[in-house]
């Protein structure tokens, strides 16, 4: 088959081919094709390029020092990007800690537990999860969950743990319900429906017989997952919890609503704080064209860019199929 | 069994004891994990119906029909969403129409002109982090790009804004689903000294159509919903305007506005909105979905 295509393109310069023309539409047509392809090089590239030359009076100004400075001080003119850059960091990874039990649990459910007539339902309903558009889950947050966590959640854990030597910084502070912790679990809802439906995808590429010989020797459904189904998918389900941080780290309407605005670093929980893309949104219409502080959070821009791009190219790279432990 | 209790124990009898009781931790340890995979489910779907509830919950007493014949007002004098519902429209539509083109000529370039090559794969790895990169930064970008340099914030910013959130999501449905394409119906265009271009178009593009169609209505439901994008190009405009060279209200846009603010016939507006929204995206998913199951 493939012969046959590949002879094709040649055929058009034969001459004996009766019809005029074809061969120009189809080098039109190939040209078109991978020219779109370019494209989407180029419009990366320009991303990157964009935004770094944006940040480039910040990085000028503040050097490497925009990446350990806490300061965020209009007033001074003076930026660092320190807090967004932890807070960022810190969102993702409590959302990473608490979805990925849960999105394994429902990969489970959806491959191994559910009655089949309950997988398609259930399977659809949590990709619908994901169709739900960001700023929903924004004012859920706050319209829902903060109360909630103000009222239910902090005052018991702040009572109880704020007192303990060490972790009782974690738990301290007043529960207002927005902050960092509030933050993470928004973002836990909205990654749960990407890593539960890759390792689903994944869960299904085992070959029935590993599993079918598991469970012939007596092997419970635990065990059969964690000792052969895990172990045979195991890169591919970080993937796909490297592409849930992915989509973490630069969600921003969510978060927006729930983290509490604020330019420090408070070591509780419950602290308010900014995430990168967070303080972009809220800044930005503040931000004059040309200023430093405009330059300073295209800056932070490039940053957050430069780790989504980490992150989704090692997510790409364990996904790709073909890939095994 | 009771007579093997009453017996003196044998070695036998011991062995059968731990036999029993490790099968017993195993059992007891697979229905704890089965629960808690149950509950997880349950947990998934819970926030699920929690946010349609509250959204239909809020939404629904402002919902009327004034939402969709008024134009925003200010605070206090009974507005509606008109000209964020239209504004939302044209530039999803614009959007839709500028990113549908190059993501198909892409996925066909990937499917059938760079199948194994290099180039091929590397188009492929920057797209698919196209498709999950942070979407506020595609917004920073085509600010610096188009807004900064020219004339300030435009509705077709906006639109070139969604626009390249569009391409990926039609390149990966669109290299997908030529790839189902049977290469007999390939090479039976070949055969009958069709050009390639000729049996890529007449004939993969349109066994394909259904799938394809769907990968667009999915970018529709993504970039309908998106917002962080929106405010670093089209802004937002509480005015009616159909001038794509000046600012452009949306309905994501005005929610965020509306429900940050102070008064109450804004955010329960806001809330409307939310519900419209949400209602709209999810039906296109759902229609997509059905569209696709019916293929497969």
């Amino acid at each position: 088959m493939s012969e046959v295509l590949a002879a094709a393109p040649a055929s058009k310069t034969s001459p004996k081919r009766p019809k005029r023309g074809s061969g120009k539409g189809d080098a039109v047509f190939a040209l078109i094709a991978k020219g779109s392809g370019l494209l989407v090089l180029v419009l990366l590239g320009a991303i990157i390029v964009t935004l770094f030359v944006g940040g480039l009076p910040a990085f000028r100004e503040f050097g490497a020092n925009f990446l350990v400075n806490t300061d965020w001080d209009p007033p001074h003119d003076i930026y660092g990007g320190a807090v967004a850059i932890y807070g960022t960091l810190i969102t993702s990874v409590i959302a990473l800690v608490l979805s990925v039990p849960i999105s394994f649990g429902i990969a489970i459910f959806l491959t191994e537990l559910a009655p089949s007539w309950l997988r398609r339902p259930v399977g659809t309903a949590v990709e619908l999860l994901a169709a739900v558009p960001s700023i929903i889950f924004g004012m859920w947050g706050f319209a829902v969950l903060v109360p909630f966590m103000a009222t239910y959640v902090e005052p018991p854990l702040i009572d109880n743990f704020g007192d303990l030597p060490v972790i009782g910084d974690l738990f301290s502070g007043a529960p207002f319900g927005t902050g960092i912790f509030t933050a993470s679990i928004v973002l836990a809802i909205m990654i749960i429906p990407f890593i539960s439906a890759t390792m689903r995808d994944v869960f299904l590429t085992v070959p029935a017989v590993y599993k079918e010989s598991a469970y012939g020797l007596g092997s419970t459904t635990w065990e059969v997952m964690r000792s052969i189904v895990l172990p045979y998918t195991r890169v591919s389900v970080v993937g796909g919890v490297m592409l849930g941080l992915g989509r973490a780290l630069g969600e921003t309407m969510a978060v927006t609503f729930v983290i509490g605005n604020a330019n420090r670093i408070t070591p509780s929980l419950f602290g308010p704080g900014n995430t990168i893309a967070s303080i972009v949104a809220l800044v930005f219409p503040e931000s004059p064209a040309g200023s430093l502080k405009l330059s300073s959070l295209l800056a932070l821009g490039f940053i957050l860019f430069v780790i989504s791009f980490i992150v989704l190219a090692l997510s790409r790279l364990l996904l790709r199929p073909g890939v095994r432990a | 069994m009771s007579a093997s209790l009453a017996a003196p124990p044998s070695a036998a009898s011991r062995d059968e004891d731990m036999a029993r009781s490790l099968g017993r931790r195993r059992r007891v340890t697979d229905r704890v994990v089965r629960v808690l995979c149950w509950l997880a489910a349950g947990v998934g779907l819970f926030f699920l119906a929690s946010i349609l509830v509250t959204l239909v919950m809020l939404g629904y007493k402002g919902l009327s029909f004034g939402v969709f014949t008024h134009f925003t007002l200010p605070p206090g004098s009974g507005g509606g969403l008109l000209n964020a519902i239209v504004g939302s429209l044209i530039q999803t539509a614009l959007g839709t129409l500028i990113g549908t083109p190059i993501g198909l000529m892409v996925g066909t370039y990937l499917s059938e002109y760079a199948a194994g090559s290099k180039l091929g794969d590397v188009i492929r790895f920057v797209s698919d982090i196209l498709l999950s990169a942070p979407s506020i930064l595609i917004g920073l970008f085509v600010y610096q790009i188009l807004v900064n340099p020219f004339n300030g914030f435009s509705g077709w910013a906006g639109a070139v804004a969604l626009a390249v959130i569009v391409i990926p999501i039609v390149v990966r449905t669109t290299e997908d689903m030529l790839r189902l394409i049977p290469t007999a119906l390939r090479e039976a265009a070949v055969a009958l000294g069709a050009p390639k271009w000729k049996s890529i178009v007449f004939i993969c593009y349109r066994a394909a159509l259904d799938g394809i169609m769907t990968g667009v209505l999915l970018a529709v439901a993504r970039i309908a919903g998106e917002t962080a994008p929106l405010l670093f190009t089209s802004l937002g405009n509480l005015n009616w305007s159909l001038d794509m060279s000046r600012p452009m209200s949306s309905l994501p846009v005005t929610i965020y506005q509306y429900a940050g603010s102070a008064y109450e016939d804004w955010v329960q507006l806001a809330w409307v909105g939310a519900l419209i929204i949400t209602a709209g995206v999810l039906a296109l998913n759902i229609v997509a979905r059905v569209a696709l199951r019916k293929r497969t």
